[in-house]
């Protein structure tokens, strides 16, 4: 526990992308949020927990690329953001993992890395309420939670499960960010006021983004890109 | 080097457990080593006498132990050792288990039916095993 509190004590802010839901776009905000901030001239890392799908690396087309060793691990930086993930040490493989195993695996990761001074540590957490997110509770004290939904009643639903926990042990929220809008709709905002959380805005579905998956500067250039920064600007 | 960041975690370790027990001295750390991260010995040791350097740990002997890898697999509950498993496995597969022992999961397959489900029931990771303190 010291060792990762001294690993995580030079960075700022730590904001974590989580959702409850799967497939309602947290790993391309994420990675979006964390290009966004390095293009502004900030240090930003960005943390793939999702290890049974990550995907930051996809969505940065990172290859090629390893972390260095030095008293620990040192991730590599790709368009200026400094990237772990366990995708370095398995590829494209598959990581089949119980409950237990997923702890330590966060365990080793955070105690192994080192960020440096950082402003911004962009968590991007997988589906569900399991152990990465209560490790990112136990372990990462700093952290900020943004919730990321669709406005689909079923996403909903989770998330709202999902923020019931982090507001019933007091976590910061940061607010609901509704993604892949199509039409208008009031669902969300309604829930996040229901909830007492802040709505920090949508982003509405933009049809060209999957081309821009593996072209980090191609979708700076989105729609999808551009509500984020609106996003971030409430944040 | 990452050993470096492990011999960090065993001081901090020792400390913390030496406070509780009003330690006025500990003279000596008894570290067990499990194989499946393929430590290196010489380099932890390195890295603790440094790590160690103008804190209450610089007198320390430190006795190193190994412990065997095992896996149980959870499909045939067949049990097996590391040492029936490293010839399959390639430098970087070594190198990404001695980082993150579970991406053995990845890498290592029940001998008997294939299954990446089992458990590691001994031999992960590097602990404390017991200290020796003077009040």
């Amino acid at each position: 526990m010291a060792t990762i509190n001294k690993r995580l004590k030079d960075i700022k802010r730590v904001i974590v992308v989580v959702g409850g839901k799967g497939g309602v776009g947290k790993s391309l905000i994420a990675t979006t949020l964390s290009l966004v901030l390095s293009k502004r001239g900030h240090s930003v890392g960005l943390l793939d927990l999702d290890f049974h799908g990550p995907s930051c690396h996809t969505i940065l087309d990172a290859k090629g690329v390893m972390p260095t060793e030095g008293e620990g691990i040192i991730p590599p930086e790709i368009h200026g953001i400094k990237l772990m993930s366990v995708v370095y040490y398995v590829g494209e493989k598959p990581l089949p993992l119980r409950g237990t195993e997923i702890s330590n695996v966060f365990t080793e990761l955070l105690a192994i890395t080192k960020w440096g001074r950082t402003d911004y540590l962009i968590v991007d957490a997988p589906p569900g309420m399991g152990e990465e997110i209560l490790d990112v509770i136990r372990l990462m004290k700093k952290g900020e939670f943004l919730i990321v939904t669709t406005p689909s009643n079923l996403a909903l639903k989770t998330m709202s499960r999902l923020v019931k926990l982090l507001l019933e042990i007091r976590v910061p929220v940061l607010g609901i960010v509704e993604n892949m809008r199509i039409t208008k709709t009031k669902l969300t905002e309604e829930l996040a006021k229901g909830l007492d959380i802040k709505y920090l805005g949508y982003v509405s579905f933009d049809y060209n983004l999957e081309g821009c998956i593996s072209n980090p500067k191609k979708l700076l250039k989105t729609k999808f890109a551009d509500n984020v920064k609106n996003i971030l600007k409430v944040v | 080097m990452h050993e470096w960041a492990l011999a960090e975690g065993v001081i901090s370790t020792i400390l913390t457990v030496a406070k509780k027990k009003d330690a006025k001295e500990i003279t000596e750390a008894e570290i067990k080593i499990g194989c499946l991260q393929q430590i290196d010995e010489n380099i932890f040791t390195t890295a603790f006498r440094e790590l160690v350097k103008h804190t209450p740990l610089e007198k320390t002997k430190i006795k190193l132990k190994n412990e065997e890898a095992y896996f149980k697999c959870r499909t045939c509950e067949l049990e097996w050792n590391l040492t029936n498993t490293t010839n399959a496995l390639g430098r970087e597969e070594s190198e990404a288990i001695h980082f993150i022992p579970e991406l053995a999961h990845t890498f290592i397959r029940c001998p008997r039916c294939g299954s990446p489900d089992f458990a590691v029931t001994r031999g992960r990771g590097i602990w404390v095993e017991h200290i020796k303190i003077l009040k």
